[in-house]
């Protein structure tokens, strides 16, 4: 029961209710990093990792300090400081400890803080509810579907290069257009939504 | 740091600036969750626009009035802090005045902190500009962005449920392409409308 209910979560979060393409969460990244596909992955795994870390720390906040003090009007303002936190504290960490990961992640790690999936997915996790293990892989599940939705983009991006496109359609008017077609694809997913 | 000399004109320019030339939705693409989020009818799309108008036009001033005492190196956090507080304060408005149109934006209120729009503002105008120039600047755009929600939840209401503002306009027979109201339509909507002022863009462009 417990582990199906966790297998709900992560599939609904992932695909039948991707986070970019049907929450709309974290789109100004979608569009402004999806220009190659090495970017792309790297703001995925950015993206998941600062994600489940957030939701593990965000949940313990929420539980043992907003809930029992009756704080909880002041949840948008404490998440989004422990992103800010976090993020700047990640990025000293691995800066100093993982100079690979730096080398691949450092640039994108800013970004994340003002990346409202980050922001919204804690939101989530709060107003639903959800116990530790839940929120984590309500996390986990929505920078994977990050990271599959920004590759996919990339990927057709890629190809878009050898495409005779309208002038008045370059840029992002074409993009918005294969966001849609995307959005179409993922909505086929809707019908598995196990409840 | 060069501060505008202060007269009625610059306010004004200030002030225009955010709706047409440099619209944030349309001309600079920023802060494109809302607007294709809850777009999905003209009363959302005017809540949303309206509360973020107001964060835009309070976050500006309290950034204005602190810049000289702010440290450099630390004025994100406080930026952002700056602007939680306002964001709550609306949330907190609307769920007592406008309890269903805060039960439809639900998740984004609180996430108009991350809408790259104030951000952007706080940090490229109003961290550097006395209080009336940044008033001004953030009303403009925060009306800006209030015009492109409205046009694409219009948009969108109108052909996806056949009404605008909950009063049925269409032709009797009508049938709402539902889609236009899903995820998708949002995509395309946002997309035709970004090539319409491309498009119109080019044209004028080529005549001077």
């Amino acid at each position: 029961m417990e582990k199906a209910n966790l297998l709900a979560i992560f599939i609904a979060v992932m695909i039948t209710n991707n986070v970019i393409l049907s929450q709309f969460l974290g789109l100004c990244a979608y569009f402004g990093v999806s220009d190659s596909l090495r970017s792309a992955f790297s703001m995925g795994i950015t993206v998941t990792f600062v994600i489940v870390i957030a939701s593990a720390v965000s949940w313990f906040l929420d539980y043992y300090l907003l809930i029992p003090y009756h704080m909880e009007f002041l949840k948008t303002i404490v998440f989004i400081l422990v992103i800010a936190t976090l993020v700047q504290l990640i990025e000293m960490f691995i800066a100093k400890n993982i100079p690979l990961l730096q080398r691949m992640l450092g640039i994108y790690l800013p970004l994340v803080t003002t990346n409202c999936a980050v922001l919204g997915i804690t939101l989530v996790n709060s107003n639903e509810g959800f116990n530790f293990i839940e929120s984590l892989v309500n996390g986990l599940g929505a920078g994977l579907g990050y990271m599959l939705a920004i590759c996919l983009m990339a990927g057709i991006r890629g190809r878009l290069m050898f495409a005779k496109v309208p002038r008045a359609m370059q840029g992002m008017p074409i993009n918005f257009l294969i966001g849609a077609m995307m959005a179409l694809a993922f909505f086929g997913f809707q019908g598995f939504l196990i409840k | 740091m060069h501060v505008a000399p202060f007269n009625i004109m610059t306010l004004f320019n200030e002030f225009f600036k955010g709706i047409v030339k440099e619209n944030p939705t349309f001309r600079l693409v920023l802060g494109i969750c809302p607007t294709l989020a809850v777009t999905t009818s003209l009363d959302n799309g005017l809540g949303m626009g309206v509360a973020t108008t107001f964060v835009l036009v309070f976050s500006n001033m309290f950034i204005s009035i602190v810049r000289n005492i702010v440290p450099k190196k630390v004025r994100i956090p406080i930026f952002i802090v700056i602007i939680s507080t306002f964001v709550t304060t609306v949330e907190l408005i609307m769920a007592a005045y406008v309890p269903d149109i805060h039960e439809a934006l639900g998740i984004f209120i609180p996430l108009i902190v991350v809408n790259c729009i104030i951000m952007g503002r706080a940090e490229a105008f109003a961290s550097k500009a006395q209080v009336l120039p940044a008033v001004a600047d953030g009303l403009g755009m925060g009306i800006g962005f209030t015009m492109a929600v409205s046009i694409i939840s219009g948009v969108r209401e109108i052909i996806g449920s056949g009404t605008i503002l909950g009063y049925e306009i269409m032709f009797s027979g009508y049938s709402p392409a539902v889609i236009m109201i899903l995820p998708p339509g949002a995509f395309i909507t946002m997309g035709l409308i970004l090539c319409f002022f491309k498009y119109m863009g080019n044209l004028l462009g080529r005549k001077v």
